[in-house]
């Protein structure tokens, strides 16, 4: 009977080795596989004591081989092994490292999201003869041992809204978070409020989340991974990845195809994009590698599951330790961790307020200083210094200017108002006494704005309107030829002459309104005022950080095509006499995508505006994504970015987001997504992936139209959609009504 | 009285549609290489969001644009000489003959055979609860209409009106709404059928299911 189970697990073993190694040949394998048919030929003949002697010889030759199979591993052999069925999952975890457990976030297939799990379960620590059930929140997603109601652990929207929800739980019962990522990607249908949108909130939230958060990755695949990992302490199982995108979406992009790609290219683009665990502990992007057995961890390898719960213990002590300290002997062991449990040593895991708001810092110190050798600064030493200096002294002008004059201004013009109310009251006037009332005069309005609101038109001098007026005009204006509208067969729009499309028309079609894509200077000029703004930071450059094989040339092409070093350019201008902040993603410059230069950038005008307490506009002319060819260097962008939005947004200022023709992916679904105020140029097209990668991950034909603005606002993604003619005038509206406290113009 | 064997008889001799492909304005028309006898498709896709074969295409002002067949078909006749010339608008380029299916043809002979009542505006249409009834019970033809008769609830934005049925009288052959859905006006909401042409009507139905030949 013993002898039967062993055999057994030894076919179950092989059988796990082919499919890790896949097709291809491997002189281990083989041996193993004409070894163990050999013993099954020959086992009727054999005696008990003979049996027992084989099956151990042949466990032993199992464990050699696996062990130096373990050294062959290529970076996809890892992708296999994470998606194998026989991988441990959440619910071994749950079973295996915590104490006791309890599913709250539903229950298997009745759930919202199947693939989400969430648990409240308690570790169990040692104070001399006394044991304290420390409680934590587990949240994962469950892959489930080949169940497919769990979607392989792609969560939809609210999967991931559950999952946001009792992270506040947590946060309400000051109780640490521990997240398990098990996920090759974000489900990405466009449910309530969307998919991106979703994501986008989850991280704007972590940003702020006052308890320890602790996260562990199995299978990071991208945006939704990035949905519950951004954490205090990061750590990454050994046969592991976490990647931009799946090996086989790279091939598919790399490749140029709408079909799969080979398997050689998949192979080679897994190498490329830097997947493993090993390699993102070099990118400095998580904490630890906490080692797995040979081939990767299963349900039955307890002594893996041992090794997890100290490491989880101990992330989740040093995240204690850093946020409120702890007594100096304790102190001193942690540090000196040598053979020492973290079990052993008791550490509360509950913070005091003040440790809540250390924790936050060292949470945005942790993620400003990833992926900080990512991209090319050009700026010399000079240069780099007086930005230093510069920043210093205006941190000193934003404290006494908006910290300490401003309030006790505010507190003086609030009793002077108080005052002048009450003496309003009794009839005298207040104002009558100062001589402050001038018989009706208008104060702070232009004379010109007066004249030209309070006198009559005169059709005769031509049509009274402002924004036909445009300081950039198109070169498409130039063509003699005619465009035609999308929309002709359905509304009847007639042919549109170039030269008054793309002129006069800026680029909407006369008869539907539909929008026609124009180029970001455009909107540079004829919205922001580039000619008159102060552009920072253009020195930061985009790079190859993980040396991807060829895209040296794909960059430099796209920096001479465009004149640009990044896809982001970040500006201060006024609008209206307003001085804000704008950062500008271009489509033109490799799709606009986001990788550590544009992240970088995007953090830096954050903190100026923040500094400055200026407002600070977002306009996506167009993204892609993250840009894949910088692998997990781009993926932590989306944390590292919203961290900033969120510090911004929590000190008063008006964070706004404008996009403009297809804006997908990644920063849809973190910094731009976790703005409040996010409004659409008319005609353009918001989402998480588009319909090719739908069709191609869930199966699903989505209806033309699925990413359209309108319906992005139908599901309350964004706020409203502007006409492009407009722009100019409804974001100056927006700093007059829109934004928090800070805002030094009001 | 319509003879709607006589009907079937026509549409079996012609047992397709030609469709004229026009220019839908001034321009320089090339074809595509396409001879008479070629088969060309239609719109695709689920939502019909992709269009049919490029048939010709048309330039105006260095704008190029595509003709694309409507229907799934067979070209017959192509005015080649055409090929590379500026035409005026409403020019016929080329015929698409569409054979017609089944679900075609049957709409055809019940769209002379009943009397329609549609739609007046756009809401959600219910019967009255007595009709509803029959229909429940003994099916759609188990009721019978007359000019006048209230058959019809109306409702719009959770105001309900009555609506009267007029028409011929009859009997309910098809119903083609469903209830509580929105139907725009103009949209049929059941067609009528004389109750002594329903036998015939229902056996030249069948026979359309079982012997017509979808040449496509």
């Amino acid at each position: 009977m013993d002898i039967d189970k062993r055999t057994r697990q030894l076919s179950a073993r092989l059988a796990y080795i082919r499919d890790i190694f896949g097709p291809r040949e491997n002189a281990s394998s083989a041996l193993l596989t004409h070894r163990l048919e050999e013993f099954l030929n020959r086992a009727p003949e054999l005696g008990v004591l003979d049996l027992r002697r084989e099956v151990d010889r042949l466990e032993e030759l199992f464990a050699l081989l696996e062990g130096k199979l373990e050294d062959e591993l290529t970076p996809m052999d890892r992708v296999r092994i994470v998606r194998h069925p026989q991988r441990i999952t959440l619910k071994d975890i749950l079973e295996n490292v915590y104490d006791n457990y309890a599913e709250i976030g539903g229950q298997d297939e009745w759930s919202v999201d199947p693939g989400m799990l969430i648990a409240r379960a308690t570790i169990a620590r040692r104070m001399g003869r006394k044991t304290v059930h420390q409680p934590v929140m587990v949240i994962g997603q469950e892959k489930g041992h080949g169940q497919e109601f769990r979607n392989g652990g792609s969560i939809k929207p609210f999967g991931n809204a559950n999952a946001l929800y009792y992270m506040r739980v947590a946060e309400t019962e000051n109780i640490p978070i521990h997240t398990y990522v098990f996920t090759p990607g974000a489900y990405p249908i466009e449910d309530y409020p969307g998919a991106a949108q979703q994501i986008a909130r989850n991280l704007f939230q972590m940003a702020g989340l006052k308890v320890p958060v602790v996260s562990v990755i199995s299978e990071g695949g991208s945006g939704g991974a990035e949905a519950i990992a951004l954490a205090d302490k990061r750590l990454m199982l050994s046969h592991g990845y976490y990647s931009v995108i799946s090996p086989e979406g790279a091939a598919a992009i790399e490749a140029g195809l709408k079909k799969k790609a080979d398997r050689r290219l998949i192979e080679r683009c897994a190498e490329r994009l830097k997947i493993t665990a090993k390699d993102n502990l070099a990118l400095g992007l998580v904490d630890r590698v906490i080692q797995e057995p040979a081939l990767g961890a299963r349900p039955d390898n307890y002594e893996f599951f041992r090794t997890l719960r100290r490491e989880v213990i101990r992330a989740t002590d040093e995240v204690v330790h850093a946020a409120q300290g702890l007594g100096p002997l304790r102190a001193l062991v942690l540090r000196h961790r040598g053979g020492v449990d973290p079990q052993d040593i008791f550490v509360r895991w509950s913070l005091s307020s003040s440790a809540r708001e250390a924790l936050l810092i060292r949470r945005r110190e942790k993620f400003r200083a990833m992926s900080a050798h990512a991209f090319v600064d050009n700026r010399s030493l000079g240069t780099r210094l007086a930005v230093g200096l510069a920043r210093g002294l205006w941190q000193v002008h934003s404290l006494l200017r908006h910290d300490i004059f401003a309030r006790y201004k505010r507190r003086l013009s609030g009793r002077i108002e108080q005052w002048e109310a009450e003496l309003r009251a009794l009839g005298l006037g207040m104002g009558s006494l100062l001589g402050r009332e001038n018989g009706g005069a208008c104060h702070g309005v232009p004379p010109e704005a007066l004249s030209r609101l309070t006198t009559l038109s005169c059709p005769e001098e031509g049509v009274c309107r402002v924004e036909d007026r445009w300081v950039y005009v198109s070169p498409k204006s130039r063509e003699d030829r005619t465009v035609t509208c999308p929309n002709a067969a359905t509304h009847g729009c007639q042919d549109l002459w170039a030269p008054d499309l793309y002129g006069e028309f800026a680029g909407v079609c006369a008869h539907c309104g539909h929008h026609f894509p124009m180029e970001y200077q455009w909107y540079l000029y004829n919205v922001f005022d580039f000619a008159h703004a102060y552009e920072f930071n253009a020195e930061l450059e985009a790079g190859n950080p993980l040396g991807y094989e060829g895209f040296d040339l794909k960059l430099a092409e796209a920096k001479r095509a465009t004149g640009l070093g990044s896809s982001c350019i970040t500006f201060e201008t006024r609008m209206e006499g307003v001085a804000v902040v704008v950062a500008v993603l271009v489509a033109p410059f490799r799709g606009g995508t986001v990788g550590a230069a544009e992240g970088e950038k995007l953090i830096r005008a954050i903190e100026r505006a923040r500094i400055k307490r200026l407002p600070f506009f977002m306009y996506s002319h167009g993204t892609a994504g993250i840009r894949i060819q910088e692998g997990t260097c781009g993926v932590i962008q989306m944390p590292r970015v919203t961290m900033a939005v969120r510090r911004y947004i929590d000190s008063g200022g008006l964070y706004l987001v404008i996009y403009d023709t297809n804006s997908y992916a990644g920063p849809v679904a973190s910094f731009l997504g976790c703005s409040p105020y996010q409004f659409a140029v008319r005609s353009s097209n918001i989402g998480f992936a588009g319909p090719g990668v739908i069709r191609q991950t869930t199966g699903l034909e989505v209806p033309p139209g699925y990413h359209r603005a309108f319906l992005a606002l139908s599901r309350g993604h964004i706020q409203g959609i502007w006409d492009r003619r407009d722009l100019k005038k409804n974001l100056h509206q927006a700093l007059l009504t829109m934004g928090g406290r800070n805002l030094y113009y009001r | 009285m319509l003879n709607v064997k006589e009907m079937l008889e026509e549409l079996k001799t012609s047992p397709y549609e030609e469709i004229e492909i026009v220019t839908p304005h001034t321009g320089e028309v090339h074809f595509v290489g396409l001879k008479a006898g070629d088969r060309v498709a239609g719109p695709g896709g689920k939502w019909g969001e992709k269009p049919g074969s490029t048939l010709a295409t048309i330039t105006r002002e260095k704008n190029k644009k595509n003709i694309c067949a409507t229907q799934k078909g067979m070209v017959t006749d192509i005015v080649e000489d055409l090929e590379g010339k500026f035409v005026e608008a409403g020019v016929r380029l080329l015929t698409v003959r569409h054979f017609l299916s089944k679900d075609e043809v049957i709409a055809r002979i019940l769209k002379k055979a009943l009397s329609l009542f549609c739609a007046p505006e756009r809401a959600k249409y219910y019967f009255v609860p007595e009709v509803d009834g029959k229909i429940k019970a003994g099916g759609e033809q188990s009721v019978k209409t007359r000019d006048g008769m209230e058959m019809f609830i109306v409702s719009r934005m959770k105001r309900e009106t009555p609506l009267s049925y007029s028409g011929p009288e009859g009997i309910i052959y098809a119903v083609y709404f469903q209830q509580g859905d929105n139907v725009d006006a103009g949209q049929p909401l059941i067609g009528v059928c004389q109750e002594s042409q329903l036998t015939l009507i229902q056996d030249v139905v069948n026979r359309v299911q079982g012997e017509w030949e979808e040449l496509d």
